[in-house]
Protein backbone atom coordinates (compact mmCIF):
# COMPACT_ATOMS: atom_id res chain seq x y z
CA UNK A 1 0.00 0.00 0.00
CA UNK A 2 1.57 3.38 -1.18
CA UNK A 3 1.91 5.95 1.31
CA UNK A 4 0.25 9.67 0.51
CA UNK A 5 1.70 12.87 0.95
CA UNK A 6 -0.07 13.98 4.18
CA UNK A 7 -0.91 17.84 4.25
CA UNK A 8 1.76 19.85 6.43
CA UNK A 9 -0.41 22.10 9.14
CA UNK A 10 -0.24 25.57 8.25
CA UNK A 11 3.15 26.86 9.25
CA UNK A 12 3.34 30.87 10.24
CA UNK A 13 3.84 32.89 7.94
CA UNK A 14 6.02 33.51 6.00
CA UNK A 15 5.33 30.42 4.50
CA UNK A 16 8.44 28.24 2.28
CA UNK A 17 6.44 26.54 -0.46
CA UNK A 18 7.77 24.41 -3.08
CA UNK A 19 6.94 24.52 -6.82
CA UNK A 20 8.48 21.01 -7.46
CA UNK A 21 12.60 21.06 -8.03
CA UNK A 22 13.81 24.36 -9.04
CA UNK A 23 11.17 26.77 -7.73
CA UNK A 24 10.24 27.72 -4.22
CA UNK A 25 7.46 29.82 -3.13
CA UNK A 26 7.74 32.69 0.01
CA UNK A 27 4.19 33.52 1.02
CA UNK A 28 3.59 36.53 3.37
CA UNK A 29 -0.28 35.91 3.43
CA UNK A 30 -3.18 34.93 1.70
CA UNK A 31 -5.16 38.02 0.93
CA UNK A 32 -4.36 41.39 -1.31
CA UNK A 33 -3.09 44.29 0.31
CA UNK A 34 -0.57 47.16 -0.27
CA UNK A 35 1.75 45.95 3.14
CA UNK A 36 1.55 41.89 2.31
CA UNK A 37 3.14 43.43 -1.15
CA UNK A 38 5.34 45.76 0.11
CA UNK A 39 7.12 42.49 2.04
CA UNK A 40 7.12 40.64 -1.53
CA UNK A 41 8.47 43.71 -3.14
CA UNK A 42 11.38 44.52 0.03
CA UNK A 43 12.33 40.25 0.22
CA UNK A 44 12.78 40.56 -4.03
CA UNK A 45 15.04 43.83 -3.41
CA UNK A 46 17.24 42.09 -0.49
CA UNK A 47 17.65 38.72 -2.24
CA UNK A 48 18.86 40.98 -5.52
CA UNK A 49 21.49 42.66 -2.98
CA UNK A 50 22.23 39.44 -1.73
CA UNK A 51 23.23 38.46 -5.23
CA UNK A 52 23.29 34.69 -3.79
CA UNK A 53 24.68 32.12 -6.34
CA UNK A 54 22.04 29.54 -8.11
CA UNK A 55 19.30 32.31 -8.21
CA UNK A 56 18.30 32.41 -12.06
CA UNK A 57 15.24 35.07 -11.80
CA UNK A 58 11.82 36.13 -9.54
CA UNK A 59 8.19 36.13 -10.20
CA UNK A 60 6.98 38.95 -7.67
CA UNK A 61 2.70 38.42 -7.30
CA UNK A 62 0.19 39.65 -4.99
CA UNK A 63 1.14 38.44 -1.89
CA UNK A 64 4.25 35.48 -2.69
CA UNK A 65 7.99 35.74 -4.06
CA UNK A 66 8.35 32.63 -6.23
CA UNK A 67 12.12 32.21 -6.83
CA UNK A 68 13.76 29.90 -9.23
CA UNK A 69 17.02 28.12 -8.41
CA UNK A 70 19.24 25.86 -9.94
CA UNK A 71 19.40 23.22 -6.64
CA UNK A 72 23.02 22.26 -8.33
CA UNK A 73 24.44 25.73 -7.15
CA UNK A 74 22.10 26.74 -4.33
CA UNK A 75 20.53 23.64 -1.81
CA UNK A 76 17.47 23.62 -0.34
CA UNK A 77 18.31 24.07 3.18
CA UNK A 78 20.61 26.84 2.63
CA UNK A 79 18.00 28.43 0.45
CA UNK A 80 16.00 28.15 2.68
CA UNK A 81 17.99 29.65 5.96
CA UNK A 82 19.77 32.56 3.41
CA UNK A 83 15.22 33.71 2.68
CA UNK A 84 13.94 33.27 5.82
CA UNK A 85 17.14 35.71 6.92
CA UNK A 86 16.07 37.77 4.42
CA UNK A 87 12.55 38.22 5.19
CA UNK A 88 12.59 38.72 8.81
CA UNK A 89 14.71 41.40 8.21
CA UNK A 90 12.96 44.61 10.28
CA UNK A 91 12.80 46.79 7.00
CA UNK A 92 9.99 44.81 5.61
CA UNK A 93 8.25 48.28 3.77
CA UNK A 94 8.13 49.95 0.61
CA UNK A 95 11.66 49.89 -1.11
CA UNK A 96 12.37 53.31 -1.86
CA UNK A 97 12.12 54.14 -5.59
CA UNK A 98 8.56 53.38 -6.43
CA UNK A 99 7.29 55.04 -9.79
CA UNK A 100 4.73 56.75 -10.72
CA UNK A 101 2.89 57.02 -13.89
CA UNK A 102 -0.03 58.86 -14.97
CA UNK A 103 -1.42 57.36 -18.15
CA UNK A 104 -3.24 59.38 -20.22
CA UNK A 105 -6.72 57.31 -21.52
CA UNK A 106 -9.38 58.55 -23.61
CA UNK A 107 -12.93 57.41 -22.28
CA UNK A 108 -14.88 59.34 -25.33
CA UNK A 109 -16.86 57.51 -28.89
CA UNK A 110 -15.10 55.17 -29.79
CA UNK A 111 -12.72 54.38 -27.84
CA UNK A 112 -14.97 53.38 -24.63
CA UNK A 113 -17.19 51.49 -26.01
CA UNK A 114 -19.10 49.55 -23.01
CA UNK A 115 -19.10 53.37 -20.60
CA UNK A 116 -22.64 53.61 -21.49
CA UNK A 117 -23.42 50.15 -20.80
CA UNK A 118 -21.34 50.16 -17.31
CA UNK A 119 -23.09 53.53 -16.35
CA UNK A 120 -26.60 51.92 -17.08
CA UNK A 121 -25.30 48.64 -15.06
CA UNK A 122 -24.35 50.42 -12.22
CA UNK A 123 -26.90 52.95 -12.10
CA UNK A 124 -24.08 55.94 -12.55
CA UNK A 125 -24.15 58.40 -15.10
CA UNK A 126 -21.73 57.94 -17.76
CA UNK A 127 -19.24 60.73 -16.41
CA UNK A 128 -19.45 59.66 -12.81
CA UNK A 129 -18.31 56.36 -14.00
CA UNK A 130 -15.22 58.25 -15.64
CA UNK A 131 -14.45 60.38 -13.24
CA UNK A 132 -14.64 57.66 -10.81
CA UNK A 133 -12.14 55.97 -12.72
CA UNK A 134 -10.06 58.70 -13.65
CA UNK A 135 -10.22 59.90 -10.04
CA UNK A 136 -8.51 57.06 -8.22
CA UNK A 137 -5.24 55.96 -6.89
CA UNK A 138 -3.59 52.86 -8.58
CA UNK A 139 -0.63 50.33 -7.32
CA UNK A 140 0.26 47.66 -9.78
CA UNK A 141 0.75 44.48 -7.74
CA UNK A 142 2.42 42.31 -10.10
CA UNK A 143 3.10 42.50 -13.80
CA UNK A 144 1.66 38.82 -15.25
CA UNK A 145 -0.48 36.86 -17.59
CA UNK A 146 0.88 38.78 -20.42
CA UNK A 147 4.24 40.75 -21.08
CA UNK A 148 4.01 44.22 -19.32
CA UNK A 149 0.63 43.05 -18.70
CA UNK A 150 0.03 45.02 -14.50
CA UNK A 151 -2.66 43.71 -12.11
CA UNK A 152 -4.11 47.24 -10.60
CA UNK A 153 -5.67 47.55 -7.15
CA UNK A 154 -7.37 50.69 -6.14
CA UNK A 155 -10.78 50.18 -8.10
CA UNK A 156 -13.11 52.58 -6.41
CA UNK A 157 -16.06 49.59 -5.09
CA UNK A 158 -18.48 51.88 -7.13
CA UNK A 159 -16.87 50.23 -10.14
CA UNK A 160 -16.93 46.97 -9.41
CA UNK A 161 -18.75 45.24 -11.90
CA UNK A 162 -19.37 41.27 -12.77
CA UNK A 163 -17.48 39.99 -15.96
CA UNK A 164 -19.52 40.55 -19.80
CA UNK A 165 -21.85 37.64 -20.29
CA UNK A 166 -20.15 37.20 -23.93
CA UNK A 167 -16.38 37.78 -23.91
CA UNK A 168 -15.18 39.30 -26.82
CA UNK A 169 -12.24 37.46 -28.88
CA UNK A 170 -10.01 39.75 -28.07
CA UNK A 171 -9.43 43.86 -27.53
CA UNK A 172 -7.48 46.28 -29.11
CA UNK A 173 -3.73 46.65 -27.63
CA UNK A 174 -4.25 49.83 -24.91
CA UNK A 175 -6.82 49.14 -23.60
CA UNK A 176 -8.42 50.28 -20.47
CA UNK A 177 -10.79 47.77 -18.73
CA UNK A 178 -12.73 46.30 -15.46
CA UNK A 179 -13.92 43.62 -14.32
CA UNK A 180 -14.67 42.43 -10.81
CA UNK A 181 -12.95 44.82 -8.32
CA UNK A 182 -9.62 44.88 -10.70
CA UNK A 183 -9.18 47.14 -13.65
CA UNK A 184 -6.48 46.65 -16.26
CA UNK A 185 -4.46 47.86 -19.33
CA UNK A 186 -4.22 45.46 -21.88
CA UNK A 187 -0.61 45.34 -23.51
CA UNK A 188 -1.58 43.42 -26.46
CA UNK A 189 -4.75 42.19 -28.21
CA UNK A 190 -6.05 39.67 -26.05
CA UNK A 191 -9.52 38.00 -25.33
CA UNK A 192 -11.25 39.55 -22.59
CA UNK A 193 -14.50 39.26 -20.51
CA UNK A 194 -14.18 42.26 -18.97
CA UNK A 195 -15.45 46.12 -19.86
CA UNK A 196 -13.79 48.55 -22.47
CA UNK A 197 -13.89 52.25 -20.49
CA UNK A 198 -11.25 53.39 -22.86
CA UNK A 199 -7.92 53.25 -24.36
CA UNK A 200 -4.22 54.34 -24.05
CA UNK A 201 -1.81 55.36 -26.51
CA UNK A 202 0.89 53.85 -23.88
CA UNK A 203 2.36 50.92 -24.93
CA UNK A 204 3.30 48.86 -21.62
CA UNK A 205 4.78 46.44 -23.57
CA UNK A 206 7.04 46.93 -26.80
CA UNK A 207 10.22 44.48 -27.36
CA UNK A 208 11.47 47.47 -29.60
CA UNK A 209 12.14 49.99 -26.80
CA UNK A 210 14.96 50.26 -24.86
CA UNK A 211 12.88 49.37 -22.07
CA UNK A 212 10.30 46.98 -23.20
CA UNK A 213 8.25 46.83 -19.86
CA UNK A 214 6.52 49.83 -18.72
CA UNK A 215 5.49 49.11 -15.13
CA UNK A 216 6.99 47.00 -12.55
CA UNK A 217 5.18 45.78 -9.41
CA UNK A 218 4.65 48.41 -6.72
CA UNK A 219 4.62 51.26 -9.40
CA UNK A 220 1.57 53.85 -8.70
CA UNK A 221 -0.68 55.05 -11.50
CA UNK A 222 -3.19 57.35 -11.78
CA UNK A 223 -5.18 57.68 -14.72
CA UNK A 224 -5.77 60.71 -16.51
CA UNK A 225 -8.65 62.06 -19.18
CA UNK A 226 -7.59 62.74 -22.66
CA UNK A 227 -9.32 64.16 -25.39
CA UNK A 228 -9.67 62.22 -28.82
CA UNK A 229 -7.23 64.62 -30.62
CA UNK A 230 -4.99 63.80 -27.88
CA UNK A 231 -4.82 60.76 -28.11
CA UNK A 232 -4.81 60.91 -32.01
CA UNK A 233 -1.08 63.06 -31.27
CA UNK A 234 0.15 60.85 -28.79
CA UNK A 235 -0.45 57.77 -30.79
CA UNK A 236 2.03 59.33 -33.23
CA UNK A 237 4.87 59.46 -31.42
CA UNK A 238 7.54 57.33 -31.10
CA UNK A 239 6.80 54.19 -27.76
CA UNK A 240 10.55 55.78 -26.93
CA UNK A 241 9.22 59.42 -26.35
CA UNK A 242 6.18 58.83 -24.73
CA UNK A 243 7.05 56.16 -21.98
CA UNK A 244 8.85 59.56 -20.08
CA UNK A 245 5.68 62.02 -20.51
CA UNK A 246 3.94 59.70 -18.36
CA UNK A 247 6.40 59.86 -15.63
CA UNK A 248 5.79 61.87 -12.75
CA UNK A 249 9.11 60.70 -11.01
CA UNK A 250 11.94 59.96 -11.85
CA UNK B 1 20.10 34.40 -52.59
CA UNK B 2 19.92 33.84 -48.96
CA UNK B 3 20.44 30.12 -48.39
CA UNK B 4 16.88 28.14 -46.51
CA UNK B 5 15.19 25.28 -45.92
CA UNK B 6 12.48 25.72 -47.99
CA UNK B 7 8.80 25.42 -45.95
CA UNK B 8 6.94 23.44 -48.70
CA UNK B 9 4.14 22.02 -46.58
CA UNK B 10 5.02 22.58 -42.95
CA UNK B 11 2.82 20.65 -40.20
CA UNK B 12 0.25 22.71 -38.09
CA UNK B 13 2.01 23.36 -35.12
CA UNK B 14 6.13 24.13 -36.06
CA UNK B 15 7.84 26.86 -34.14
CA UNK B 16 11.21 27.31 -33.96
CA UNK B 17 12.83 26.93 -30.41
CA UNK B 18 15.55 26.99 -28.33
CA UNK B 19 16.65 26.76 -24.43
CA UNK B 20 13.85 29.34 -23.85
CA UNK B 21 13.95 32.89 -22.42
CA UNK B 22 15.00 33.59 -19.00
CA UNK B 23 15.23 36.66 -16.66
CA UNK B 24 12.17 38.22 -17.63
CA UNK B 25 9.25 36.30 -16.13
CA UNK B 26 9.04 39.29 -13.66
CA UNK B 27 7.67 40.97 -16.35
CA UNK B 28 5.03 38.28 -17.42
CA UNK B 29 7.19 36.87 -20.19
CA UNK B 30 6.75 32.84 -20.22
CA UNK B 31 9.95 30.95 -20.53
CA UNK B 32 9.22 28.84 -23.98
CA UNK B 33 11.77 26.83 -25.23
CA UNK B 34 11.84 23.10 -26.17
CA UNK B 35 9.49 20.51 -24.46
CA UNK B 36 12.02 17.85 -24.69
CA UNK B 37 15.84 18.70 -23.98
CA UNK B 38 17.14 15.44 -24.67
CA UNK B 39 16.22 15.27 -27.85
CA UNK B 40 16.52 18.95 -29.02
CA UNK B 41 20.21 18.82 -28.02
CA UNK B 42 20.85 15.28 -29.39
CA UNK B 43 19.46 16.50 -33.25
CA UNK B 44 21.68 19.35 -32.90
CA UNK B 45 24.41 17.16 -31.88
CA UNK B 46 23.86 14.74 -34.83
CA UNK B 47 24.50 18.31 -37.14
CA UNK B 48 27.22 19.06 -35.50
CA UNK B 49 25.98 22.18 -33.83
CA UNK B 50 25.98 23.91 -30.21
CA UNK B 51 23.20 21.65 -28.14
CA UNK B 52 21.10 24.78 -27.69
CA UNK B 53 20.92 25.91 -31.34
CA UNK B 54 17.40 27.23 -32.56
CA UNK B 55 15.89 24.16 -34.29
CA UNK B 56 12.40 23.27 -35.47
CA UNK B 57 10.03 21.90 -33.28
CA UNK B 58 6.76 20.00 -34.48
CA UNK B 59 3.90 18.50 -32.89
CA UNK B 60 2.95 15.19 -34.71
CA UNK B 61 3.77 15.90 -37.97
CA UNK B 62 6.43 17.93 -39.48
CA UNK B 63 5.55 18.20 -42.61
CA UNK B 64 7.32 18.63 -45.98
CA UNK B 65 10.71 20.93 -46.65
CA UNK B 66 12.78 21.99 -49.62
CA UNK B 67 16.86 22.68 -49.83
CA UNK B 68 17.23 26.06 -50.93
CA UNK B 69 21.17 25.87 -50.24
CA UNK B 70 24.09 24.03 -52.36
CA UNK B 71 23.38 20.88 -49.74
CA UNK B 72 22.36 20.68 -46.22
CA UNK B 73 22.77 18.26 -42.91
CA UNK B 74 19.53 17.28 -41.28
CA UNK B 75 18.80 15.35 -38.54
CA UNK B 76 15.41 14.70 -36.82
CA UNK B 77 14.30 13.65 -33.70
CA UNK B 78 11.83 13.21 -30.75
CA UNK B 79 10.68 9.67 -31.64
CA UNK B 80 10.28 7.35 -34.46
CA UNK B 81 9.17 9.21 -37.06
CA UNK B 82 8.71 8.11 -40.89
CA UNK B 83 10.70 9.96 -42.71
CA UNK B 84 11.94 10.34 -46.22
CA UNK B 85 13.22 12.04 -48.93
CA UNK B 86 11.49 11.32 -52.26
CA UNK B 87 11.46 7.41 -52.14
CA UNK B 88 14.16 6.79 -49.91
CA UNK B 89 13.02 6.54 -46.13
CA UNK B 90 15.57 8.12 -43.90
CA UNK B 91 16.34 7.17 -40.36
CA UNK B 92 15.07 9.32 -37.28
CA UNK B 93 17.86 9.65 -34.71
CA UNK B 94 20.74 9.91 -37.96
CA UNK B 95 22.04 12.64 -39.71
CA UNK B 96 21.56 13.35 -43.44
CA UNK B 97 22.79 15.40 -46.01
CA UNK B 98 20.37 16.90 -48.73
CA UNK B 99 21.23 18.08 -51.97
CA UNK B 100 19.71 21.47 -53.09
CA UNK B 101 16.04 20.78 -54.29
CA UNK B 102 15.82 17.58 -52.31
CA UNK B 103 12.63 17.51 -50.28
CA UNK B 104 12.72 15.86 -46.56
CA UNK B 105 9.27 14.32 -45.63
CA UNK B 106 8.68 14.03 -41.84
CA UNK B 107 5.45 12.32 -41.13
CA UNK B 108 4.34 10.93 -37.60
CA UNK B 109 5.60 8.87 -34.97
CA UNK B 110 4.05 6.00 -32.69
CA UNK B 111 6.03 7.15 -29.92
CA UNK B 112 6.28 10.58 -29.66
CA UNK B 113 4.33 14.35 -29.85
CA UNK B 114 7.35 16.51 -30.08
CA UNK B 115 9.91 16.53 -32.87
CA UNK B 116 13.07 18.21 -33.95
CA UNK B 117 14.65 19.12 -37.22
CA UNK B 118 18.58 20.86 -36.68
CA UNK B 119 19.97 22.00 -39.36
CA UNK B 120 24.14 22.13 -39.58
CA UNK B 121 25.33 25.71 -38.70
CA UNK B 122 21.81 26.30 -37.81
CA UNK B 123 18.94 28.91 -38.50
CA UNK B 124 19.79 32.61 -39.19
CA UNK B 125 17.26 34.15 -36.43
CA UNK B 126 17.49 37.35 -34.32
CA UNK B 127 16.66 36.56 -30.75
CA UNK B 128 14.02 39.02 -29.25
CA UNK B 129 14.29 38.80 -25.65
CA UNK B 130 17.45 36.90 -25.02
CA UNK B 131 16.02 33.88 -27.15
CA UNK B 132 14.97 32.53 -30.34
CA UNK B 133 12.17 30.68 -28.44
CA UNK B 134 8.73 31.52 -30.20
CA UNK B 135 5.85 32.50 -27.74
CA UNK B 136 2.62 32.29 -29.75
CA UNK B 137 0.44 33.52 -27.59
CA UNK B 138 2.89 36.88 -27.27
CA UNK B 139 4.16 36.79 -30.71
CA UNK B 140 7.85 36.70 -29.32
CA UNK B 141 11.07 34.84 -31.10
CA UNK B 142 11.44 32.42 -33.78
CA UNK B 143 9.54 33.62 -37.28
CA UNK B 144 7.82 36.99 -36.35
CA UNK B 145 6.52 35.41 -33.38
CA UNK B 146 4.21 32.79 -35.11
CA UNK B 147 3.93 29.29 -36.61
CA UNK B 148 5.98 28.28 -39.48
CA UNK B 149 3.83 28.92 -42.48
CA UNK B 150 4.01 27.47 -46.06
CA UNK B 151 6.42 29.10 -48.51
CA UNK B 152 8.45 30.35 -45.65
CA UNK B 153 12.13 30.53 -46.64
CA UNK B 154 13.79 29.62 -43.21
CA UNK B 155 17.12 31.06 -43.38
CA UNK B 156 20.01 28.71 -42.97
CA UNK B 157 24.14 30.05 -41.46
CA UNK B 158 25.90 27.39 -43.87
CA UNK B 159 25.25 27.36 -47.83
CA UNK B 160 26.75 24.16 -47.86
CA UNK B 161 26.65 20.84 -45.74
CA UNK B 162 29.88 20.06 -43.49
CA UNK B 163 32.23 17.42 -44.70
CA UNK B 164 32.59 15.19 -41.56
CA UNK B 165 30.98 12.00 -41.53
CA UNK B 166 27.15 11.04 -40.80
CA UNK B 167 26.15 10.61 -37.12
CA UNK B 168 23.70 8.64 -35.66
CA UNK B 169 22.21 8.39 -32.05
CA UNK B 170 20.48 5.43 -29.67
CA UNK B 171 17.01 7.11 -29.27
CA UNK B 172 16.40 8.39 -25.77
CA UNK B 173 14.50 6.17 -23.39
CA UNK B 174 11.04 6.52 -22.05
CA UNK B 175 11.02 4.23 -19.41
CA UNK B 176 6.92 4.59 -18.50
CA UNK B 177 6.97 5.00 -14.84
CA UNK B 178 4.62 7.28 -12.24
CA UNK B 179 5.42 10.79 -13.60
CA UNK B 180 7.27 12.12 -10.38
CA UNK B 181 5.67 15.66 -8.17
CA UNK B 182 6.48 17.35 -5.37
CA UNK B 183 3.65 18.14 -3.68
CA UNK B 184 2.40 21.29 -2.96
CA UNK B 185 2.40 24.43 -3.28
CA UNK B 186 -1.30 23.96 -2.46
CA UNK B 187 -2.09 20.74 -1.80
CA UNK B 188 -4.19 22.29 1.66
CA UNK B 189 -6.71 23.24 -0.65
CA UNK B 190 -7.44 19.21 -1.05
CA UNK B 191 -9.25 16.77 1.30
CA UNK B 192 -6.94 14.42 2.18
CA UNK B 193 -9.40 11.54 -0.21
CA UNK B 194 -9.08 13.53 -3.16
CA UNK B 195 -5.47 14.00 -2.78
CA UNK B 196 -5.20 9.86 -2.63
CA UNK B 197 -7.63 9.69 -5.46
CA UNK B 198 -4.88 12.17 -7.40
CA UNK B 199 -2.36 9.46 -6.19
CA UNK B 200 -4.11 6.80 -6.95
CA UNK B 201 -5.59 7.42 -9.75
CA UNK B 202 -4.67 7.09 -13.72
CA UNK B 203 -5.05 9.94 -15.88
CA UNK B 204 -5.75 10.10 -19.83
CA UNK B 205 -3.92 12.49 -21.90
CA UNK B 206 -6.35 14.23 -23.70
CA UNK B 207 -6.00 16.06 -27.14
CA UNK B 208 -6.43 19.35 -25.28
CA UNK B 209 -2.97 19.95 -25.27
CA UNK B 210 -1.02 22.53 -26.84
CA UNK B 211 2.68 24.73 -25.72
CA UNK B 212 0.76 25.72 -22.92
CA UNK B 213 -0.50 22.97 -21.02
CA UNK B 214 -1.93 19.18 -21.53
CA UNK B 215 -5.41 18.53 -20.36
CA UNK B 216 -6.09 15.28 -18.18
CA UNK B 217 -9.10 13.01 -18.15
CA UNK B 218 -9.56 11.05 -14.63
CA UNK B 219 -11.46 10.51 -11.35
CA UNK B 220 -11.86 14.31 -10.55
CA UNK B 221 -10.51 15.94 -7.55
CA UNK B 222 -12.36 17.53 -5.73
CA UNK B 223 -11.57 21.09 -4.40
CA UNK B 224 -12.06 21.36 -0.24
CA UNK B 225 -13.33 24.83 -0.19
CA UNK B 226 -13.49 26.87 -3.39
CA UNK B 227 -10.96 27.16 -6.15
CA UNK B 228 -9.25 30.26 -6.45
CA UNK B 229 -6.43 31.42 -5.11
CA UNK B 230 -4.82 35.05 -4.71
CA UNK B 231 -2.80 34.76 -8.15
CA UNK B 232 0.73 33.40 -7.92
CA UNK B 233 3.74 32.37 -9.72
CA UNK B 234 3.47 29.19 -11.42
CA UNK B 235 6.63 27.35 -13.55
CA UNK B 236 6.22 24.36 -16.29
CA UNK B 237 5.55 21.34 -14.15
CA UNK B 238 2.48 22.99 -11.99
CA UNK B 239 -0.59 20.81 -11.75
CA UNK B 240 -3.62 23.07 -11.85
CA UNK B 241 -7.01 21.48 -10.29
CA UNK B 242 -9.48 24.32 -11.69
CA UNK B 243 -13.33 24.18 -10.95
CA UNK B 244 -14.21 21.01 -13.07
CA UNK B 245 -11.68 18.76 -10.80
CA UNK B 246 -9.87 17.86 -13.89
CA UNK B 247 -5.98 18.24 -13.89
CA UNK B 248 -4.14 21.18 -16.48
CA UNK B 249 -0.10 20.43 -16.89
CA UNK B 250 1.53 23.53 -17.34
CA UNK B 251 3.84 22.99 -19.90
CA UNK B 252 6.56 26.02 -21.25
CA UNK B 253 4.05 28.12 -22.88
CA UNK B 254 2.54 28.47 -19.82
CA UNK B 255 1.92 31.51 -18.64
CA UNK B 256 4.09 33.31 -15.30
CA UNK B 257 1.26 33.52 -13.04
CA UNK B 258 -2.28 31.83 -12.43
CA UNK B 259 -5.12 31.67 -10.07
CA UNK B 260 -5.96 28.06 -9.39
CA UNK B 261 -4.96 26.10 -6.49
CA UNK B 262 -1.87 23.48 -7.69
CA UNK B 263 -1.53 20.19 -6.26
CA UNK B 264 1.55 18.95 -7.09
CA UNK B 265 4.50 19.85 -9.32
CA UNK B 266 6.05 17.37 -12.44
CA UNK B 267 10.06 17.34 -11.76
CA UNK B 268 12.06 18.79 -14.34
CA UNK B 269 14.01 15.29 -15.52
CA UNK B 270 10.02 14.09 -16.66
CA UNK B 271 8.65 16.64 -17.67
CA UNK B 272 9.64 15.62 -21.53
CA UNK B 273 8.40 12.26 -20.65
CA UNK B 274 5.13 13.44 -19.74
CA UNK B 275 4.85 15.97 -23.20
CA UNK B 276 5.99 13.18 -25.17
CA UNK B 277 3.15 11.15 -24.12
CA UNK B 278 0.53 10.58 -26.77
CA UNK B 279 -3.20 11.81 -26.80
CA UNK B 280 -5.25 8.40 -24.83
CA UNK B 281 -2.17 7.50 -23.49
CA UNK B 282 -2.78 7.20 -19.72
CA UNK B 283 -0.32 8.43 -16.57
CA UNK B 284 0.15 8.29 -13.46
CA UNK B 285 1.78 10.33 -10.14
CA UNK B 286 3.81 9.48 -7.69
CA UNK B 287 5.15 12.05 -4.49
CA UNK B 288 8.91 12.52 -4.00
CA UNK B 289 10.53 14.94 -1.49
CA UNK B 290 12.37 18.19 -3.06
CA UNK B 291 15.47 16.36 -1.51
CA UNK B 292 15.28 13.19 -4.05
CA UNK B 293 13.50 15.51 -6.41
CA UNK B 294 16.84 17.37 -6.09
CA UNK B 295 19.28 14.05 -7.00
CA UNK B 296 17.19 13.35 -9.66
CA UNK B 297 17.63 16.25 -10.91
CA UNK B 298 21.13 16.49 -10.67
CA UNK B 299 21.55 13.14 -12.32
CA UNK B 300 18.95 14.57 -15.40
CA UNK B 301 20.94 17.31 -16.24
CA UNK B 302 24.39 14.61 -16.08
CA UNK B 303 22.45 12.59 -18.65
CA UNK B 304 21.82 15.65 -20.64
CA UNK B 305 25.48 16.60 -20.63
CA UNK B 306 26.45 13.38 -21.08
CA UNK B 307 24.16 12.84 -24.67
CA UNK B 308 27.30 12.79 -26.40
CA UNK B 309 28.43 9.25 -25.62
CA UNK B 310 24.70 8.58 -27.31
CA UNK B 311 26.41 9.49 -30.56
CA UNK B 312 28.33 7.74 -33.29
CA UNK B 313 29.74 7.98 -36.76
CA UNK B 314 28.88 6.13 -39.43
CA UNK B 315 29.67 4.33 -41.94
Amino acid sequence: MPSFPATPPNPPYPRFLPLGDTALSVEFGDSISPELNAKVLALDAALAAAALDGIQETILSYRSLLVLYDPREMPYARLITALRGLASRPEQTEPPGRRHWTVPVVYDPPYGVDVPDVARRLDLAEEEVISLHAGADYRVYMVGFAPGMPYLGGLPERLHISRRDAPRPFVPEGSVLIGGMQTGIYPQRFPSGWHILGQTPLRPFDVERADPFMFRAGDRINFRRISVAEFDYLSGLPSEDMQPLARINS
Amino acid sequence: MIPSLLAIEPGPYVTLQDRGRSGFRRFGVSCSGVMDLASFHLANRLVGNAPDAPALEFAHVGGLYEVAADSCRIAVTGGTFALSCGDVTLAPWWSHTLRRRQQVKIAGAPDAVWGYLAVAGGFAVTPQLGSSATHLRSGLGGLGGRCVAAGDPLPLLAAIAPGQPERRAMPVARPNWPLRVVPGPQQDFFARDAVETFYRGSFRVTHRADRMGTWLDGPPIRHAAGFNIVSDGVVPGCIQIPGSGQPLVLLMDCQTTGGYPKIATMITADLARFAQTRPGGQVRFSPVSVEAAHHLYCSYQARIDGLGHLIEEWP
